[in-house]
C-alpha cells in the first residue's frame, strides 16, 4: 500500500455498451493537487464520480487513506462524508439561503450542533470574501460567487481531499479568476485535490502532476512543465496544439 | 453625454398616459357590450319569466338560505379533514413510488395500482362503493356513518391525483440536486427531505391548489350517500317547494369558498414566476 490519500487502480466503467473509463490507475498524495485533462467526453467528470461514489464502477479498487470505498460492503455515505466535491454548475440548493447551504451538511450529516455549524459558516465565507452574503439566496449572487460558495460548501465538512470537476467552465471569462485564486489558496494550506480542469495555464501552475484522459485511459502523465512544453505521446500534443489553436494556453 | 429634454420626456409621459386611459376606456365599452347582450338575449327570451321565478326567487331564497349555510359546514369540515389526510396520503404514495428501495417492491406495485385505479374510476363511483360496500360487509368497528364513508372515498380518489402531483414535482428536480446532497454527506433519506422536496412542493403548489378548489365541489358527491349536506339540503328543499331557488343558493356558497381560492392560485402562480425569473427568492 503506499502513502497516497486516494488512489485508483484499474478502474472500468461503461454505460450500456459505452466503455467510458478503461482501466484508469491514479494516485493523489497529501498535500498534492493532480490535475486531469483530457477532451470534452474523455470521462473526467465520470472519474470524480466514481471516486465520489455517486456512480457505481464495474471493475477495480479506488483507495480513501488506503482502504477501499468501492467494496459494495462499504458504506458510500461515510465516504462521501470524507470527501468534498464541486460541481461544473455549482448545484447551490436553490431553496435555501447560502448560510444555510453551507451549514446544511456539518449539522446533518456530521452531528455538528446548529449554532456552531452556522459559526462555522460564517467564518469560512468571511475568509473567502463572501462576508455580508450569508442571507442572500444564491440566485443573487454572480456566477464567481456562486462557485466560491460550492468550494466553501465542500469545505465546510472539512474534507481529507477535494474533488474539483471542471468548477470554472461554466462561468464567464472575467469571473474565472476569483475562483481559480481560491483553489490556489487551498494549495498553499495544504489541500489534497483531484482537479479535473480545461484551464491549462492553471494546471501547470498549481497542479503536482498533470494526467492526460483519452479514449478512457490515462494515456500520459507527469510533471506538468514536461507535459506542456514536451509531450510524448501524439495524442496529447494534438490535444494541447488543438487548445493552442484555441487560444486557451 | 446627451440628456433627454424636459419637455419630451414630458410629451412621453402624456402619451402614455392618453394611451393607458384608451385602454380602459375599450375595456369597458367592450364589457358593456358583451356582457349587456347577453343579458338582453337571456331577459328578453320568452321562458325567462318562468325561469327568474323558479331560480332566482328571492323569497325561496330566504327561506331556505339559513338550513344549506347550517349544513354547508358539514361540506367545510369534511373539506378541511380530507384535504388534510389527501396531502399526507398523496405525499406518502409519491415517495412510494419514487424510492428505489428494494424492500418497498410491494408498498411500491401497490401504490401504482392505488393510483391507476383510483385515477381511472370516476370519484362518484369510488363514493357509492365504498359508501354502500362496506358497511354491507357488516364488519364491526368499520365506519358506518355516511359522512365519514364519503369522506374515506373522496380521500383515496383525490390522494391518487395528489401523488401524481407531488411525484411530477420529485421528477422536475435536477438530478444534480441529488447529487450535491450525497457529495456533502447527506443521506438518501436527508437528500429527499431536506433538497429534493422542498423544492419540488414550491414548484406543485399550485397545481396542489387546483386540486384543493376541485375537491371543495367534489365534496357535494357525498350527498348520493344520504347525509343532510348542503347540496342534499338544497335539493329536498327544492323539491318541496318546486323551487330551484335553494339549489342557487347552495351554489352560491360553493363559489365563496372556491372563488377566493382560486385567486389565491392566481397570485401564487404569478409569484412563482417571478420565482423562477429570479426576481423573488424561493
Ligand atoms: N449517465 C450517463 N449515461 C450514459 N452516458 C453517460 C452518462 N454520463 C456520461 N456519459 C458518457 O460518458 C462519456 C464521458 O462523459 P464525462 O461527462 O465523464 O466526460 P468529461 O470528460 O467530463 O467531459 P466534459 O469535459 O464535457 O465535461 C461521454 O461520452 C458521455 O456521453
Ligand atoms: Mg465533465
Amino acid at each position: 500500500m503506499s502513502d497516497a490519500v486516494l488512489e485508483v487502480r484499474g478502474v472500468t466503467k461503461s454505460y450500456g455498451d459505452v466503455q467510458v473509463l478503461r482501466g484508469i490507475d491514479l494516485a493523489v498524495r497529501e498535500h498534492e493537487a493532480i490535475a486531469l485533462i483530457g477532451a470534452s467526453g474523455s470521462g473526467k467528470s465520470t472519474l470524480l464520480r466514481c471516486i465520489d461514489l455517486l456512480d457505481d464502477i464495474d471493475d477495480g479498487d479506488v483507495f480513501l487513506d488506503g482502504e477501499v470505498i468501492t467494496d459494495p460492503a462499504c458504506e458510500p455515505v461515510q465516504v462521501r462524508r470524507r470527501l468534498g466535491m464541486v460541481f461544473q454548475a455549482f448545484n447551490l440548493f436553490p431553496h435555501m439561503t447560502i448560510l444555510e447551504n453551507v451549514a446544511l451538511a456539518p449539522e446533518r450529516a456530521h452531528g455538528v450542533d446548529r449554532r456552531e455549524a452556522r459559526e462555522r459558516g460564517r467564518e469560512l465565507l468571511a475568509r473567502f470574501g463572501l462576508a455580508g452574503r450569508e442571507d442572500e439566496y444564491p440566485d443573487r449572487l454572480s456566477g464567481g460567487q456562486q462557485q466560491r460558495v460550492a468550494l466553501v460548501r465542500a469545505l465546510a465538512t472539512r474534507p481529507r481531499a477535494l474533488l474539483l470537476d471542471e468548477i470554472t467552465s461554466a462561468l464567464d471569462p472575467e469571473l474565472v479568476g476569483e475562483v481559480l485564486s481560491l483553489v490556489r489558496d487551498l494549495k498553499a494550506e495544504g489541500m489534497t485535490m483531484l482537479i479535473a480542469t480545461h484551464e491549462m495555464g492553471f494546471a501547470r501552475e498549481v497542479a503536482n502532476e498533470v494526467c492526460f484522459l483519452h479514449d478512457g485511459q490515462i494515456i500520459e502523465h507527469g510533471d506538468p512543465e514536461r507535459m506542456f512544453t514536451a509531450p510524448e505521446r501524439e495524442e496529447t500534443q494534438r490535444f494541447l496544439r488543438r487548445l493552442l489553436d484555441a487560444r486557451r494556453l | 453625454m446627451t440628456t433627454v429634454p424636459v419637455d419630451r420626456r414630458a410629451a412621453r409621459e402624456l402619451a402614455r398616459r392618453r394611451k393607458a386611459r384608451r385602454g380602459t376606456l375599450i375595456a369597458v365599452v367592450s364589457s358593456v357590450v358583451v356582457l349587456g347582450g347577453l343579458a338582453a338575449i337571456v331577459l328578453t327570451s320568452s321562458g325567462w319569466p318562468a325561469v327568474k321565478s323558479t331560480f332566482f326567487s328571492w323569497s325561496a331564497f330566504k327561506t331556505s338560505f339559513p338550513d344549506i349555510l347550517k349544513a354547508f359546514w358539514i361540506d367545510v369540515k369534511l373539506f378541511i379533514a380530507v384535504e388534510a389526510v389527501v396531502l399526507v396520503l398523496g405525499l406518502v404514495i409519491a415517495l412510494v413510488r419514487t424510492t428505489r428501495a428494494p424492500a418497498l417492491f410491494p408498498l411500491r406495485l401497490l401504490s401504482t395500482l392505488w393510483v391507476d385505479i383510483l385515477r381511472g374510476v370516476p370519484t362518484i363511483l369510488v363514493v357509492y362503493l365504498i359508501g354502500f360496500g362496506i358497511p354491507a360487509l357488516q364488519l364491526s368497528g368499520l365506519p358506518t356513518d355516511p359522512v365519514v364513508l364519503g369522506g374515506i372515498a373522496l380521500a383515496m380518489s383525490y390522494s391518487a391525483y395528489v401523488a401524481e402531483v407531488y411525484r411530477a414535482g420529485i421528477h422536475s428536480v435536477h438530478p444534480s440536486q441529488r447529487a450535491a446532497a450525497l457529495a456533502v454527506g447527506l443521506t438518501q433519506t436527508q437528500a429527499m427531505r431536506r433538497v429534493v422536496l422542498p423544492q419540488a412542493v414550491r414548484r406543485v403548489l399550485a397545481p396542489l391548489l387546483n386540486d384543493f378548489i376541485s375537491l371543495q365541489k367534489d365534496v357535494a358527491l357525498v350527498s348520493v350517500l344520504g347525509p343532510l349536506e348542503a347540496f342534499r339540503v338544497a335539493q329536498i328543499n327544492a323539491a318541496e317547494n318546486f323551487n330551484y331557488t335553494p339549489l342557487i343558493a347552495a351554489a352560491l356558497l360553493y363559489l365563496a369558498v372556491t372563488v377566493p381560492l382560486a385567486r389565491m392560485l392566481d397570485r401564487m402562480q404569478a409569484r412563482s414566476r417571478d420565482v423562477t425569473s429570479g426576481t423573488v427568492p424561493l
